[in-house]
């Protein structure tokens, strides 16, 4: 909270408090829809919309106070028990909690939200609350930039404000014992009336009885008061709004006549010496702001640019951690030398330093998985079908980045789940499916990576159809004969589109390649099966976070890269045993009685000129996506460890084959290979073939 | 003058707007996530006024003044009511329960200082 | 202020690429650093010199000569990269040597002949002279932006 504008953090604060409550909000209607819900479920829905409202308001967000006024009091009938739950009602509510989400993005954004967007959605609510019986009048909400509650009929106060004419009020004031239950006091309401003016009081002492009939918490005490001022009378009646029906009081306009006579330094007869004048507005020294300790909660809030610029800040130790054990190492250290221990020690905890700054970034899925479950809704009502989302390790935590890029490639597969994957009702039926069709989405932890499956129950990939598809379409030799799992594999193709009938959600001019290319952006990977007539099923595979990468460190023609180390399955030394050229160009390598073609990394990124001579030269084994395997090509392999990964400037130039950099311990910066790439590009040539096909090949 | 402050809100955007408001004038805030919160906070200090909303969970702002008011220690301590309704049902049931007075959100600092200054000079 | 010719003062850094002299905008310029190996970039076009680590981050080379179709920069330790921020981006311009900052009014600066034509002039916003020698002011999105596109 230093020289940054608070306002502008509160206003980011709530935002972040929007995203929760709406997480909340989503929670509790799945839990009102699915019958779980304790009794207090619709209080929590209640107020999450009603706190919205409220911060709402303090930003001026009108449509958004508006919105959420309206929802609310749909509500606000249920929590009375004034409005049955019926699935048809819960659907309203789910609609017009994406319809709040949608209000709220547009806040944030600070975008334009087209009103009239709300109307229908604003009408469907309204139309609850008035066949449940409207308790409230219709109040329309009082959310003028007034601030304390003036609702005492000044609606033309400031005209009367600003003839800036002194006048003068006598006023009585005879305060009734409840007065002072409720907190209120005598001297704080004069302290407030002086400050409208110059003011005159007298108290009457008349009624206090001798001491022995006195009874403590009576009342014998009443005032009059003359008040010479510029405001109006409904001004200064707002002064006495809080004790209301609890005194007895009486406002009465003084003639104008006697303006200006004897009412000199009046104020010092306050009741109460210490009257304050004004606002203390200077700083009497900014109280240091003692928060109560919440022990019960054990959450923090951080900006995550604090949480960017720590990792950023740990990417450099581990780099200057390297550079140090490069130079010790060069300095020729014994290694059971103090320091060499020490090096290894402080290796240790940068790794351990690492691993915990990266947690602080995992989130759990479970935002992206809600988004998900609004995108079944909005997609199958609009191709009327009746689909479930069902989802599956929701606390699986991520990267808050992965999550982000997720959202996107994700939408658009659950897209086609439920355009494509699942079938018309009649012919689920037809199958001995039941009527409505199923998504799962489900998230987990797999030996250091996160899988999220996303699975349908509808028809299957209509194999005859995709390849005939990419036969016309000229995606592969007419006379081709592909495997199940390579004709699936079209479906990842760019250009492939994949119906007849393009309907406007999944259609949309993105075909699957989009996705694919997106996963591997995330250093992930996706496969796909299907079984016909059972659904088809995609598996995401995700690196944890995408700042740190496990890497084998090779030489290619005198430059330094890094191959991910999880696509490396092993090395091998060439020999004139294990490989055969097929013909010039075109190499294989025998491996475990299997066939893999072999690569060469330096020709493939353009540092040589195609070489045929092998023999002697190291190869890695890489286990790409669908089990495609290929044999790469290296000069030299120096060590595995763990690097830093920085983003290269794409906008600017895409290397094919590089997903990103890294610096290393000599200050030089090695790219890291995007495996799946460099072989596809490789593929433009006819050097990729396949296992199966190599094999073909050498029968 | 400087007063000392407790403001009980579930909303941690309405307990930063009354912080945003208030500390510049040099006031103390205290701060409660609900009614149970409050009354736990409310153990160790001494504020000079207690702003709470309405609407929160566990305990809300009508229990919470009940809570308030039972204790000797608070009886007297000015309750102001934050309060999105402007209906006057909204502000008898408060007063009922015992708050001095209300508070119509979305306020603006100054109305919300001056408020305070009102029932606690 | 009150000269005409000095309204709208702008302050360029001039610097030569072969021998011929260009300039920039100060405003776009981010710090001018020595000459340093790059890595280079796989199968990317010529002017792309490749990337060097500037303070943890990795940043994009040209070779300005190359990309403007001069002979490419002879390569010595005068040899600096101007580093330029352009809509968020920094890239590196890899140049001969750098002369001078100079201000000068706008009227001080010509517009380019149409009739110059030829490859690379579109990247050329204006001319101006200074001791008798023809400055090329760069028109800095060109060179970048359309580096952009050539490479993709």
């Amino acid at each position: 909270m230093s020289s940054t504008d608070p306002m502008a953090e509160i206003r980011a604060s709530f935002f972040v408090e929007c995203e929760e409550l709406l997480e909340a909000l989503q929670d509790g209607l799945c839990a009102l829809e699915n019958g779980s819900d304790d009794g207090e479920t619709i209080h929590v829905v209640f107020r999450a919309v009603h706190s919205i409202k409220g911060g709402a308001g303090a930003f001026g967000f009108d449509h958004l106070v508006q919105f959420s006024h309206q929802y609310e009091t749909v509500l606000d009938a249920v929590r009375d028990g004034r409005l049955p739950v019926t699935p048809q009602l819960l659907n309203l509510f789910f609609r017009a909690a994406d319809h709040l989400s949608d209000i709220i993005r547009a806040a944030r954004e600070e975008e334009n939200f087209p009103v009239q967007t709300s109307a229908a959605i604003l009408a469907e609510l309204d139309a609850q609350v008035t066949d449940a019986a409207p308790q409230s009048p219709p109040e329309e909400i009082a959310f003028a930039p007034v601030a304390l509650n003036l609702d005492l009929n000044i609606a033309d106060d400031v005209a009367l404000h600003d003839d800036a004419q002194a006048k003068r009020f006598i006023i009585q004031f005879t305060p009734e014992p409840e007065l002072f239950e409720t907190g209120n006091d005598v001297p704080h309401i004069f302290a407030a009336l002086a400050e409208l003016g110059t003011l005159d009081v007298q108290c009457d002492t008349g009624r206090i009885p001798t001491l022995d009939l006195l009874v403590p918490e009576a009342v014998y005490l009443s005032w009059s008061l003359v008040l010479q001022t510029d405001v109006d009378e409904a001004e200064i009646a707002s002064t006495f709004e809080f004790v209301e029906g609890l005194c007895d009081l009486q406002i009465l306009p003084e003639p104008m006549a006697e303006m200006g006579a004897p009412y000199p330094e009046n104020k010092s007869k306050l009741p109460s010496s210490d009257a304050p004048n004004a606002a203390p507005l200077q700083v009497d020294q900014p109280a240091p702001s003692t928060p109560t300790d919440t022990k019960k909660k054990t959450v923090i809030r951080v900006d995550i640019e604090r949480v960017e610029r720590l990792v950023n800040l740990v990417g450099e130790l581990v780099i200057n951690q390297a550079m140090l054990s490069q130079s010790m190492q060069s300095a020729g250290l014994s290694p059971h030398s103090d320091a060499m221990n020490g090096l290894e020690e402080f290796q240790r905890l940068t790794r351990d330093i690492q691993d915990s700054v990266m947690m602080i970034r995992a989130q759990p899925v479970k935002s992206l998985f809600q988004r998900m479950s609004r995108i079944v809704r909005e997609t199958s009502a609009s191709v009327s079908k009746d689909v479930r989302l069902i989802t599956e390790g929701e606390t699986t935590e991520v990267d808050k980045t992965v999550i982000e890029r997720l959202a996107d490639p994700l939408t658009h597969m659950i897209r086609n789940a439920v355009d494509h994957g699942i079938e018309s009702a009649q012919s689920r039926v037809a199958n001995g499916k039941p009527a409505h069709g199923e998504v799962r989405l489900k998230a987990s932890h797999r030996s250091g990576r996160v899988v999220i499956d996303i699975s349908d129950d509808g028809g299957g990939i209509d194999r005859d159809r995709v390849l005939e598809i990419a036969k016309t379409k000229g995606l592969v030799p007419t006379d081709a004969k592909l495997s199940d799992t390579e004709i699936d594999n079209l479906l990842f193709m760019p250009g492939f589109s994949t119906s007849s009938n393009v309907s406007d959600l999944s259609g949309r001019g993105v075909g699957m390649d989009v996705v694919k290319t997106a996963i591997h952006a995330l250093g992930g990977r996706i496969a796909i099966q299907s079984t016909m007539g059972l659904g088809t099923s995609f598996s995401i595979s995700l690196p944890l976070t995408l700042a740190v990468l496990d890497g084998m460190v090779v030489d290619v023609e005198g430059e330094t890269l890094v191959v991910p180390l999880n696509v490396v399955s092993e090395t091998v030394t060439l020999t004139d045993q294990n490989v055969e050229m097929v013909r010039s160009g075109c190499s294989i390598v025998r491996n475990r009685g299997g066939f893999l073609p072999l690569l060469d990394l330096g020709e493939l990124l353009g540092y040589r000129d195609v070489t045929n001579c092998f023999v002697d030269r190291i190869a890695l084994l890489l286990t790409l996506d669908d089990d495609m395997c290929v044999a790469l090509v290296v000069d030299e392999i120096h060590d595995q460890r763990q690097v830093v990964i920085k983003g290269l400037d794409d906008s600017f130039y895409r290397a094919p084959g590089i997903a990103a950099a890294t610096i290393l311990g000599d200050g030089q910066i090695a790219l890291i290979l995007d495996p799946a790439d460099i072989v596809a590009h490789a593929g433009t040539s006819e050097k990729t073939l396949s296992k199966h096909q190599v094999l073909e090949a050498h029968a | 003058m400087s007063l000392e402050i407790l403001a009980v809100d579930d909303s941690r955007t309405m307990r930063d707007m009354i912080r945003l408001a208030l500390e510049p004038v040099g006031f103390t805030v205290h701060t409660a996530d609900d009614g149970v919160h409050g009354t736990e906070v409310l153990a160790d200090i001494d504020p000079d006024v207690i702003i709470t909303d309405i609407n929160m969970p566990r305990m809300d702002g009508f229990g919470f003044i009940d809570a308030v008011r039972e204790g000797a220690k608070h009886k007297m301590t000015p309750i102001l009511v934050l309060t999105t309704e402007a209906a006057p049902e909204m502000k008898m049931r408060a007063r009922t329960a015992g708050a001095t007075g209300w508070i119509v959100k979305p306020f603006d600092p100054t109305k919300l200082v001056k408020a305070l200054q009102m029932v606690a000079g | 202020m009150s000269d005409g010719d000095m309204k709208q003062p702008i302050e360029l850094l001039t610097f030569k690429l072969g021998d011929q002299e260009y300039a920039l905008e100060i405003m776009s310029v981010r710090e001018i650093r020595g000459w340093t190996k790059a890595t280079p970039m796989p199968l990317a076009p010529s002017f792309m010199r490749g990337v060097i680590n500037l303070r943890g981050t990795v940043l994009p080379v040209i070779d300005l000569a190359e990309r403007l179709g001069l002979p490419k920069c002879g390569q010595n330790n005068r040899n600096v990269i101007i580093v330029v921020k352009l809509e968020g981006h920094m890239t590196g311009l890899l140049v001969d040597a750098v002369s001078d900052i100079v201000a000068l009014g706008n009227s001080d600066l010509q517009d380019p002949p149409d009739a110059a034509g030829g490859n690379g002039m579109h990247v050329i916003k204006s001319l101006t002279v200074i001791d008798e020698r023809m400055i090329r002011v760069l028109d800095l999105a060109q060179v970048v932006v359309q580096a952009e596109s050539d490479a993709a």
